[in-house]
């Protein structure tokens, strides 16, 4: 690791004051994916603001009929939220199906959503990589990319967003509420948080510098039933090769995309009575895989296919197989 | 030299008067490893506080250095040297052997501007910290002067060559035995680089005492360490003191040294203060030795019985550019079943990788993945049970050079595998089961392991609280050394288990192979028990020597030893009391073992069934192993405790090298792309269902004089073999790519129209 | 930084490099070297203790994060002399072979014990439904601890024994 300077933040406004004004400051809350990446000098922070101990981890019932999940909450503590397990379960589901418990002990909310992706040639610093290196290429695009995007990728760029828990977080519609350098807050639907990695993969958020995720807004969950799905290559504790997670009548594609995927395209079809895998096809018809990632356009269709059946089933009362 | 015959006599191991052989007693070094208080290498306290020392691993597969530029290493905080190349001290060229009967020559690090492969150490920097060694080892630029990687297994195959030395077996005449055979398979199978991904990384922690380097390191085998080492700093022998008392896994991967252990004690030399070195995780995917990628042609031809009549097994591999190591993946199938027509070898093609070598079962492990999924495969096309397939391929003396089997006992293995996982429950078509949305399935496969039995020495002690110490040059890597060395001595002995203290993994006490082929506990056991019985006749001689013993003027070969006491009939006294009163400062004996001259009049093997059953979903291609049972039989077992979860580990090896593992090339760099255990998938605790292994009763007298074999590889012979297999009769999809991921096996079940 | 750690049940006052994790400040600083460095990267579980009480990968945690919290290694769990119950169980089951991952397993059996009693769901828990004490359950558990020496059925035994002896 690069030498850094640490603090720990003990109130917002001035975690945000400090992030602007600190050279190479970044926030850290859990650390369980920057200090990964710091150790492979991927990532190089000059300085650390610790915000894990803000008070922002609370989950609590909005006006609304919504939640409302404070940026530091620990992902086991959203998953065993009796709000979150009863009326969002897919977002419950989505966080045991990602990392192992001890990451989910640690790893926060808004961490989370800002985890950067898993693909192999971003993780190896002799390899080029336009989001680790700009301008350097791209070493996956004729390598081995099994894990590659279909969706949304660029020529400079065909890495996927591997959250589990953003891919529910999205099929629920979530907000994303911030607090800037100004003092300003915001929110903003969390499909508009990534981006796509066009020209310059390695900005990956429309966040402004400073800007700090605070909390996580859930609307009141869409009738209908929840389901996640994951397949990856061995049973737990493994990066997805794809996900799909079903919220009522919204569909949500996870490491397909630099981003976790709203399937607009097949909630539409559905919503004018498609079957689910006509609708499934209609969302993958817009797909662009590389050669090796070819499967996952059958895999994604079989999943979702199956995912939306499960949510059904379990609405009306069967729990599926 | 010694023969078989002389181990048919009763001793005390064979006896087992106490019955401590066999029992299933807790791991002798257990209560440090559970409360985390076992030192491994990277953890022994130094004398004073070490430096840290960091590799940096090339970033070309082949080529050479052109540039080392370390001055921003060198004067980042804390930095006390870096070296490449061009600075690091003197070292005599790899291969020196000074002395003649070194068991291993010198292993430079840093020798020339020469890559061989990607993540080779090019340069070191040595620190006050872990913290500012590892930043530093960040601002070393090197430039290379590469060459293009030739590093494409797959489009090498046309080249690949005989092995050194080595020539096709073939017996009989392959070619027409096979046309003329009323059923006939003709399959190729692949499987990848597989890698250790031993849970400790290597790491060495060395310094020095005057002239005398104490090097704490994690190795598999202690003498070679020390004696590559003692060639490779320019000093005598015993001027290494090599230790490895505690040891985070090897499966081969620690059979050799790596430049962990060179550079700390170059560096200890240098700097005269303790130095210790550790592989990132990352490191040791290049920086160490990997399973090879293999392909393997099998081609069987049969009569309508079932009868084999012609059988062969070809395979190709790989090595690096420096190196002649082979995966001998057709070798196992020599002994394993009857035909009068075989051919088997190996074709071996150098590559711009990192070094190739041993790993769990080499040989075995991968050699089964092909030949028995084709016997699986014959069997469908024979209409035959995959089991009665192979008993109806028995051979009544070794298929190949006649010789009579010492023991074997894979029928039993088979039949009673089958009786006890319920397979009478498998329908022979594949795909008619549905658990929910799972496919399910079984498989099987048989299991076999040759056995060997190498030179040991060791030694033995008693003092004057009757306490028994058993040293030994050897290594426990968590096979159970420790264990059953004092379940030897204890038992050749008379003593309680508690009575008996074992040190082991330390250059300076009697030598033994150290850990490795599964040879371990038969090699280092013969040795104990031979030091044992030279310790009983010592203290024999001493009770009928002493004047105040009550056995004074007896026959020295009539003394019993039991509950601690020696005695003669109704004489006795205890075994504390006689040496505290005539040999108060203790008496330490050697004893040694080898292998007998006739050994190999005998065709000795461990043989075993793998029976599993698992879940496919046809939607996903997902695969869950759901349980699997294995039936060994390995000799005699000294602890049914620390041999069955060999058994079971072996067998989860499998798992995984079925259905996850697996290293990616990409040739475009000759770099392995998975380096980390996120990325290098080894099965966790879900993918693992209902396990179990069982032991046989067997002795097998023809092995050694304890009539004991190894287990640690056996477990793993055959294993991912009955996985594909079930994954076969699950959803009909037979893949011969290794591993069997979803999205191979989606591939397969939508080309069935699944 | 001057950072203050209850190690074990005792502060520990150390000068700590902010680089310095909480694995490294246990296993150089404090020479604590039970928790067990695997991957460095949180890809093995290794070097899992319990911080305030709950489970975690000490390789991807700052030690300075720490100041004021309460570890729990491996050390702390019990000693050769007292033996913890899922000590005891771990021996007497067999339950690790070279023992470098035994430790984190330990920690982290202890963790997950809490969790499931705390009703936190894992992927095997039925929506909505408290998590039930089923092999399947402690294997999904447990998934974050890797053993290459693949001790995994002995593991679940020896946790069904320690719980057993626990209640």
């Amino acid at each position: 690791m690069k030498a850094f300077t640490y603090e720990r933040a003990s109130d917002a406004k001035a975690a945000v004051q400090a992030a602007v004004e600190t050279p190479g400051a970044r926030f850290i809350a859990g650390g369980t994916n920057l200090l990964d990446l710091m150790k492979l000098e991927i990532e190089q922070p000059q300085h650390l603001i610790d915000v894990s101990r803000l008070p922002m981890a609370g989950i609590e019932e909005t006006g609304e009929g919504g939640l409302r999940i404070g940026a530091s909450a620990t992902n086991s503590q959203v998953a065993g939220d009796p709000g979150v397990r009863s009326r969002y379960p897919v977002l419950s589901e989505a966080i045991v199906a990602g990392g192992s418990p001890q990451l989910r002990n640690k790893a926060s909310v808004a961490g989370n959503l800002l985890q950067r992706t898993r693909c192999a040639y971003f993780y190896d610093t002799s390899k080029p990589c336009n989001k680790r290196t700009p301008g350097s290429g791209c070493g996956a695009l004729e390598g081995l990319n099994r894990n590659g995007a279909i969706f949304g990728a660029s020529h400079a760029c065909i890495a996927t967003h591997t959250s589990d828990m953003a891919v529910a977080l999205v099929a629920l519609e979530a907000r994303v509420e911030t607090l800037s350098p100004s003092g300003a807050t915001r929110a903003f639907p969390l499909l508009e948080l990534h981006r796509l990695p066009g020209e310059t993969p390695h900005v990956e958020t429309h966040l402004i510098p400073g800007e700090l995720i605070t909390a996580v807004m859930l609307p009141p969950p869409p009738s209908g039933g929840q389901v996640y799905r994951k397949v990856r290559d061995r049973a737990s504790y493994a990066g997805g090769l794809a996900s799909v997670a079903v919220a009522g009548g919204n569909l949500a594609l996870g490491m397909v995309a630099h981003k976790p995927w709203r399937a607009v395209d097949a909630e539409a079809a559905m919503a004018s009575g498609a079957t689910p895998a006509e609708a499934v096809a209609r969302e993958l018809a817009g797909a662009s895989p590389l050669g090796r990632n070819d499967f996952k356009i059958p895999l994604v269709a079989r999943l979702a296919a199956a995912a939306i059946g499960e949510a059904q089933d379990r609405l009306s009362g069967g729990r599926g197989a | 030299m010694s023969s078989v015959h002389d181990w048919a006599a009763p001793n005390p191991v064979t006896t087992n008067r106490s019955g401590l052989i066999g029992k299933g007693v807790d791991r002798y070094e257990g209560p440090l490893k559970v409360t985390g208080t076992a030192p491994y290498a990277y953890e022994v306290q130094p004398p004073s506080p070490p430096a840290y020392g960091v590799m940096v691993g090339a970033t070309i597969a082949t080529g050479r250095i052109t540039g080392a530029d370390t001055a921003e290493a060198e004067a980042a905080p804390g930095v006390l040297a870096v070296w490449t190349h061009r600075n690091v001290p003197a070292q005599p060229p790899r291969g020196t052997r000074v002395h003649p009967r070194s068991t291993a020559g010198s292993r430079p690090a840093l020798e020339s501007d020469r890559v061989y492969h990607w993540g080779q150490p090019v340069a070191f920097v040595i620190a006050d910290t872990l913290e500012n060694a590892v930043a530093a080892s960040h601002l070393v630029r090197l430039t290379y002067d590469a060459d293009a990687p030739d590093a494409d297994f797959r489009a090498r195959l046309a080249d690949a060559g005989q092995p050194p030395g080595e020539q096709d077996v073939e017996i009989g005449d392959f070619d027409a035995g096979f046309a003329a055979s009323a059923v006939r398979l003709d399959e190729t199978w692949a499987t990848p680089i597989q890698n250790h991904c031993q849970m400790e990384p290597c790491a060495s922690l060395v310094w020095w005492e005057g002239d005398k380097c104490i090097a704490h390191t994690s190795v598999q085998m202690v003498k070679p360490a020390q004696h590559g080492l003692a060639e490779t700093l320019g000093i005598p022998r015993d001027d290494v003191r090599l230790m490895t008392r505690y040891i985070g896994g090897g499966f081969g991967g620690k059979g050799q040294t790596y430049d962990d252990l060179t550079l700390a004690a170059l560096a200890a030399r240098a700097l005269e203060r303790p130095v210790k070195v550790a592989f990132t995780r990352q490191q040791m995917m290049h920086g160490t030795i990997h399973r090879p990628a293999t392909v393997m042609r099998v081609r069987l031809g049969a009569e309508k019985d079932g009868r084999l009549n012609a059988f062969s097994i070809m395979t190709w591999t790989h090595c690096h550019q420096d190196g002649t190591f082979t995966e001998h993946a057709s070798n196992f199938a020599r002994a394993l079943y009857a035909a009068p027509n075989r051919l088997t070898g190996h074709r071996l093609v150098k590559l711009d990788l990192p070094g190739a070598g041993p790993m769990r079962a080499p040989g075995e492990a991968s050699g089964t993945m092909s030949l028995e999924c084709a016997m699986d495969e014959l069997a469908e096309r024979l209409g035959l049970d995959p089991v009665e397939l192979r008993i109806r391929n028995e051979p009544p003396s070794d298929p190949e050079n006649g010789r009579p089997f010492s023991q074997r006992q894979l029928v039993r293995c088979l039949k009673e595998g089958a009786q006890l996982f319920g397979w009478d429950r498998r329908m022979p078509t594949p795909g008619l089961v549905r658990d929910g949305r799972w496919l399910v399935g079984m498989g099987m496969a048989a299991a076999i392991r040759g056995n060997f039995l190498l030179p040991a020495k060791c030694s033995f002690s008693v003092d004057a609280e009757g306490v028994i110490t058993v040293r030994q040059g050897m290594t426990d890597i968590g096979t159970g050394t420790y264990t059953v060395l004092a379940q030897i001595a204890a038992e050749t002995l008379g003593v309680l288990l508690g009575d008996v203290r074992v040190e082991i993994g330390d250059s300076e006490l009697p030598p033994a192979p150290g850990s490795g082929g599964q040879f371990g506990a038969a090699s280092a056991g013969s040795a104990a028990l031979a030091a044992g019985m030279n310790l009983r006749r010592a203290i024999a001689e001493l009770a009928t020597g002493d004047p105040n013993s009550p056995l004074y003027g007896d026959d020295p070969e009539l003394v019993t030893f039991q509950d601690g006491v020696v005695a003669i009939e109704n004489k006795s006294e205890t075994l504390a009391a006689l040496v505290r009163r005539a040999a108060p400062a203790g008496l330490t004996v050697e004893g040694d073992s080898r292998p007998a001259a006739d050994m190999r009049e005998w065709s000795t093997q461990t043989y075993g069934s793998h029976f599993c059953e698992v879940g496919v979903d046809p939607v996903t291609g997902e695969v869950r192993v759901r349980r699997m049972l294995g039936v060994f039989a390995a000799g005699r077992i000294l602890n049914e405790k620390t041999a069955r979860s060999q058994l079971t580990g072996g067998m989860i090896w499998g798992i995984g090298s079925a259905i996850t593992e697996g290293n990616a090339v990409d040739p475009r760099y000759g770099s392995l792309i998975n380096q980390d255990l996120a990325q290098y998938l080894v099965p966790v605790q879900a993918d693992i269902g209902e396990l179990d292994a069982i032991m046989l009763d067997e002795v097998d007298d023809k092995a050694n004089p304890m009539g004991i074999k190894g287990v640690g590889e056996l477990g793993n012979s055959g294993a991912g073999a009955a996985v594909a297999n079930a994954i076969y009769n699950a959803c009909g999809v037979r893949l011969r790519d290794y591993p069997i991921t979803p999205d191979k096996l989606l591939a397969g079940l939508m080309a069935k129209g699944m | 930084m001057r950072t203050t750690i209850t190690v074990n049940g005792e502060a520990r006052s150390l000068d700590l490099d902010p680089r310095t994790t909480l694995l490294d400040a246990l296993r150089e600083h404090l020479k604590l070297t039970g928790s067990k460095k695997g991957c460095d990267h949180g890809q093995c579980g290794a070097c899992t203790v319990l911080v305030n009480g709950v489970r975690i990968n000490s390789c991807l945690s700052l030690a300075v994060a720490h100041d004021g919290d309460e570890v729990v290694s491996i050390e702390g769990v019990g000693t050769v002399e007292k033996l913890h119950p899922v000590q005891q169980a771990f021996l007497t089951e067999d339950a690790f072979q070279c023992g470098y991952c035994t430790p984190g397993q330990i920690c982290s059996t202890l963790g997950m014990l809490q969790e499931l009693e705390a009703g936190w769901p894992s992927q095997e828990t039925a929506p909505d439904a408290k998590p039930a004490f089923t092999d399947a359950e402690i294997r999904e558990r447990m998934s974050g601890n890797i053993c290459r020496c693949s001790a995994y059925p002995q593991i679940v035994a020896a946790i069904r024994r320690a719980a057993e002896a626990m209640a």
